[in-house]
């Protein structure tokens, strides 16, 4: 992506000459504006999760040995592999610079380094995120444009369905589509996450519903009073009026102006979804990320906690930044300032 | 002193009267939720504790008007005892998020210079932290139960009413009622305290009722997985655990009881919540 990619879009209302002298300055001061603030907020996100160790009173060896034998030499390996003999600020250049790196530390429980169990369960994580991501966008998205164009008894139906979906947590809806699917049909598994390819999905299929409930019903909502919105502008009624086909005017210019709002919410989507992971992962038994979280929780592990911890605010902020530079070129508007989001 | 100008106040009272039919439905369930919880040791049948292994996982009867589960405890009572420690929680962490966000939120809006702009900042960095996720990182600092995810989720929950806190105040800060207060010499606190926060009350309220839904929801979730409050006390989502193995051995009314009651208390504050912020017609994030 080049800063001039911004600028090709047409800009409505601006003279060639003012377009021209955007196109020299602004997109890159928007992109390098963006860089720095995600700079910053992962800056200070890593100061915060890595002095929150501070805030527990006592010795920190003691600390992070809890729940295992404090013998000495235990002590001593301790202070060593965190450099707890070291000044604070010290310790955290340390952390920080070892996780550029690439070295996130070693697991207690699992005598590995951080890294290398991330990566092992990091696969498990990902399809599941992106198996729900593609129910949310698919099943979200079709509710929305459903409920908004049926007036009356539909929209209804689906709006009082959504808010009753929208309520139900991950975990309650876990349990009730086992209830359903695996107890009561036998259509889905309930445990475990299957070997590769169909049979990943269909046991990935039951978990990835549940992750995804609250963020389907989101999604509709948002597409559906966005839909709204966008039916009653004027270029809507001059393309009806113009004889465009009614599934042409919905695609290219209602849908297409409505998706600045989804996208917005997608950064606080991809967030919860790495989060309720964790819960569902432990329900169904997969062996992801969210698992390994609760697992090193139990297991008073705190240097895989802070570090699961960090990459899932990495990649909310991440996600976000990504977000705030393609909107402009889904929509022109955005980058020339004239319409807030 | 008096003073000659009258000025509108607004309150809940002028939005109170005309709730929908569905509202009144949804403060009814959580009225009765609550009563219940609130009344268990007076109204439960039976100890919630007490275990009748010749009476396990038994259907609905006029002895267990709901059942009992896998080790013969009487699911009604367990439920009515578990709605004190559900409930619990999510009530501190509004009342706490609710008082701190509107402070912040107060000074971040009436402040114009730096002051609201870090406080901006950091309300923004807040919000890069899912509730849950600060929840978890807070256990693992100071042990299971209910203590450190209430704390997190507290401070979690900040950012969403100083927000929107913040920007009612950069509004309000611009109305004639508080120019003439300070034409007339007010001095800023009595101004800020006594007159502008009360026109926030009911915006941020709606906010944090709706908030009170999440909060229960992420706080069942984590007795669920066994981070949250710990057997053998009764708590929605450890009770739906707790029920896991008879559901999969096809017994459903253990798991469905308790469900059922997180579902109906989380869409009866949404419901009453997304009413408050329509008859205010203020925009809520």
């Amino acid at each position: 992506m080049t800063a001039t990619d911004y600028a090709q879009a047409p800009t409505p209302g601006v003279s060639a000459r003012k377009r021209e002298k955007r196109r020299a300055v602004r997109p890159a001061v928007y992109i390098v504006k963006k860089l720095l603030a995600l700079l910053l907020t992962l800056f200070v996100a890593s100061l915060a999760v890595f002095f929150s160790r501070f805030l527990v009173p006592g010795d920190p060896a003691r600390f992070l040995l809890r729940g295992r034998s404090p013998k000495p030499e235990a002590l001593e390996e301790i202070t060593r592999q965190f450099g707890l003999d070291q000044p604070a600020w010290e310790q955290y250049l340390n952390w920080l610079s070892g996780i550029l790196r690439g070295d996130w530390g070693r697991s207690l429980t699992y005598r590995q380094d951080v890294s290398d169990v991330l990566l092992g369960r990091l696969p498990t994580t990902l399809q599941l995120v992106a198996l729900a991501a593609v129910f949310i966008t698919v099943l979200g998205l079709f509710a929305g444009i459903v409920a908004s164009l049926n007036k009356g008894f539909g929209d209804r139906f689906i709006l009082i369905t959504l808010t009753a979906a929208g309520a139900v947590p991950p975990f309650v809806a876990a349990i009730a589509l086992v209830a359903l699917f695996s107890v009561g049909l036998g259509w889905f598994p309930s445990f475990g996450s299957g070997d590769g390819g169909w049979d990943r999905i269909w046991h990935l299929t039951l978990p990835a519903l549940a992750l995804g409930i609250t963020y389907i019903a989101m999604v509709a909502r948002v597409t559906r009073s966005s839909m709204n919105e966008q039916l009653l502008r004027e270029h809507v009624e001059v393309a009806t009026s113009r004889g465009l086909a009614r599934g042409s005017v919905v695609a290219r210019h209602v849908l297409r102006n409505a998706l600045g709002p989804i996208l917005t919410v997608s950064g606080v989507l991809v967030a919860g979804l790495l989060v309720s992971s964790a819960i569902i992962e432990r329900t169904f038994g997969l062996s992801g990320i969210g698992q390994l979280l609760v697992q090193s929780i139990d297991r008073l592990d705190f240097g895989v906690v802070q570090a699961i911890v960090m990459v899932v605010v990495a990649a909310f902020v991440l996600v976000n930044t990504v977000v705030d530079l393609v909107q402009p070129l889904i929509d022109p508007r955005i980058a020339a300032g004239t319409e807030s989001r | 002193m008096t003073l000659a100008i009258q000025l509108p106040q607004v309150g809940l009272r002028r939005y109170g009267s005309l709730l929908s039919a569905m509202a009144w439905g949804a403060l009814a369930v959580a009225a009765a939720v609550v009563l219940l919880s609130l009344f268990a040791s007076v109204l439960a049948p039976y100890d919630p504790d007490y275990v009748d292994l010749n009476n396990v996982l038994a259907g609905p009867s006029g002895q267990h008007l709901l059942g009992t589960d896998a080790l013969g405890r009487d699911l009604l009572s367990r439920l009515m005892h578990g709605g004190r420690t559900s409930l619990l929680g999510p009530t501190i962490v509004v009342i706490g998020s609710t008082v701190l966000g509107l402070l912040l939120g107060l000074v971040a809006g009436w402040s114009e210079g730096w002051v609201g702009k870090v406080l901006g900042r950091l309300f923004d960095l807040l919000f890069a932290f899912p509730a849950l996720l600060m929840a978890m990182l807070a256990i693992a600092l100071f042990g299971k139960g209910l203590f450190a995810p209430i704390l997190a989720m507290t401070i979690a929950y900040v950012p969403y009413v100083a927000r929107l806190a913040q920007s009612l105040v950069v509004a309000e800060r611009g109305r004639p009622y508080v120019q003439a207060y300070r034409v007339l010499g007010f001095r800023t606190p009595w101004v800020v305290l006594g007159r502008v926060l009360p026109n926030l009350i009911p915006t941020v309220g709606a906010q944090s009722t709706l908030n009170f839904g999440y909060v229960l929801a992420d706080l069942a979730a984590l007795s669920f997985i066994g981070l949250g409050v710990q057997p053998p006390t009764s708590d929605w989502g450890a009770m739906i655990e707790e029920s896991r193995g008879a559901l999969l051995g096809g017994y459903i009314l253990p798991a469905f009881w308790p469900a059922l009651v997180v579902v109906l208390v989380v869409v009866a504050v949404n419901v009453i919540g997304e009413e408050l912020s329509d008859r205010i017609g203020g925009k809520l994030s």
